[in-house]
Order: C-alpha cells, then sequence, then structure tokens
C-alpha cells in the first residue's frame, strides 16, 4: 500500500464514523459537532482529490456557515443537555434493513458496472472555474450563475419574513 | 492517487447516502433531519467530484453541479432553519409528531 492509499482508508473511516455518531448520537448537540467532524472528513476527501476550490467551498460554507447555524438554532430551540428520547425499536429495525438492503443493492451495481477511467490529468484550477462560470458562449454557466444569485436573495428575504416576529395585538 | 479503485470512493459516497437516509427515517427532531439532510447532499457532491474528475477529465461540468448545490443547499438550511424557529415560537417542540396542524 502506498501512502496515498493509506490516507483515503483513513478519511474515508473517519468520515463514515463520524456520520454514523452524527445520526446516532442522543444529544443533539454532540450530534452537531459530530456533522462537523464528518464534513471536515469531506473537505479532506477533496483534497485528496486534488480540488482545492471545492475544499475551500466546502470548509467556508459547510464548517464556517452552515453549522454554525445549526448550533444556533439548537441553542434558540433546545434545553442541549437533554438527551433525545430514544426511537421506537420497531422504527430503528425497519430503517436499519431498509437503509442495509438499500446499501447492498445499490454497491452491488455499482460494483459490477465497472467504470471505465480515463488516465488523464485532471485540471481545476480556479482561473478555468472562473472562466466558464462567466462564460456566455457555449458550455458557460452564466445563468446558472445569475439564477442561483436571484436564489440567494429571494431565500435571504424569504429568511427575514418567516422569522419576524409578529405583533402581540395582531393575534 | 488512480491506485484507488473508483468504486472504492463510490463506496464511500453511497454509504454515507444511507447514513442520511437512516437518520432521516429515525429522527424525529427536525434540526437532527436537517443534519441527515446535509449528510445526503455532502454524498451527492462527492459522487459529482468523482465522476468529473475520474470519467471526464477534459470537462467542469461536475465541479459546477457541486458549487451549485453547495449554494442551494446554504439557502436551503437558512430557510428551514427559520421555519423551525417559527415553529418553535407557536408551538414550543420541533418533534414532526407535534406539529400536526397546518393552520396559522
Amino acid at each position: 500500500m502506498t501512502a496515498s492509499q493509506i490516507i483515503f482508508y483513513l478519511i474515508s473511516a473517519f468520515i463514515l464514523s463520524m456520520g454514523v455518531l452524527s445520526v446516532t448520537s442522543r444529544k443533539i448537540f454532540r450530534s452537531a459537532i459530530w456533522l462537523l467532524f464528518s464534513l471536515i472528513g469531506i473537505a479532506a476527501l477533496y483534497f485528496w482529490m486534488d480540488v482545492q476550490f471545492i475544499a475551500a467551498v466546502q470548509i467556508v460554507v459547510y464548517v464556517g456557515g452552515i453549522v454554525v447555524l445549526i448550533i444556533f438554532s439548537i441553542f434558540l430551540t433546545q434545553q442541549s443537555g437533554k438527551e433525545m428520547p430514544k426511537a421506537p425499536l420497531l422504527r430503528t429495525i425497519a430503517g436499519a434493513l431498509a437503509v442495509l438492503f438499500g446499501f447492498a443493492y445499490t454497491y452491488l451495481l455499482i460494483d459490477q458496472y465497472g467504470f471505465p477511467t480515463i488516465d488523464q490529468p485532471f485540471d481545476s484550477d480556479v482561473a478555468r472555474i472562473g472562466n466558464a462560470m462567466l462564460n456566455t458562449q457555449e458550455g458557460g454557466y452564466a445563468l446558472p450563475f445569475e439564477v442561483v444569485s436571484i436564489l440567494l436573495l429571494a431565500a435571504m428575504v424569504g429568511c427575514i419574513v418567516i422569522a419576524l416576529k409578529t405583533k402581540p395585538e395582531e393575534k | 492517487m488512480s491506485d484507488i479503485p473508483i468504486s472504492h470512493i463510490l463506496f464511500v459516497s453511497t454509504a454515507l447516502f444511507f447514513i442520511g437516509m437512516y437518520g432521516l427515517f429515525t429522527r424525529r427532531n427536525m434540526i437532527t433531519m436537517l443534519m441527515a439532510i446535509e449528510l445526503i447532499l455532502n454524498s451527492v457532491n462527492i459522487n459529482f467530484v468523482v465522476f468529473n474528475k475520474y470519467l471526464y477529465p477534459d470537462k467542469l461540468d461536475g465541479i459546477f453541479f457541486t458549487i451549485f448545490i453547495v449554494t442551494i443547499a446554504a439557502a436551503e438550511a437558512a430557510v428551514a432553519i427559520a421555519i423551525i424557529i417559527n415553529l418553535y415560537r407557536s408551538h414550543k417542540s420541533i418533534d414532526v409528531e407535534d406539529a400536526t396542524d397546518m393552520k396559522y
């Protein structure tokens, strides 16, 4: 085994174990922290695959944004030291069985397909991504870029309207 | 780099997807369900990057799909948390079993 292979298997084990802890932990704050570690592991996987820009986006948006938002909302709505009630045994068993069979079936299909890989270096430097993102010609992404910016504006206005405190005399 | 077969990386993303599905099946708290959805979206992102890098190295489509999915996931998380906080104000609970009425 080369060093690259060992690093890959270590990162994968880290991601999967943190993900399992995140969905099974019964303290909600710990669950959020395990999710944070899992997302950091995914960013490490992107660094391993040599896509530095996506790894940076992953760290900035997920680790710096979404997890912090989730932790704030936990503090606003929960007693974070309290344990959550256990899921019913029937639901746990049924969920685990459905997930196991789904995983086995999907991975069997993936394993049998045998993807034909092309041995060609992948160039994903930021200049190439930026040129393609604002390119209005064939193969450019200017229109989705603008649509996503409108979506972000709409989401921002929507969040403010939804979370706005209603005045007591309106009720 | 290329000494790892592509199916091993797809194993990680598939396992992460089904871990997220398990969380979505068993949890009944809205914030933990949102965390499970984040895991699912991340597994999809890994798939897009892997397919772009190993099968179509001369294109950038997978990278762009990943960037847009990350953006939309951020917007989705923000709107979902606004809804959760509003629900907590009116029901004093964020369990999906307690939120049975859709009336204002």
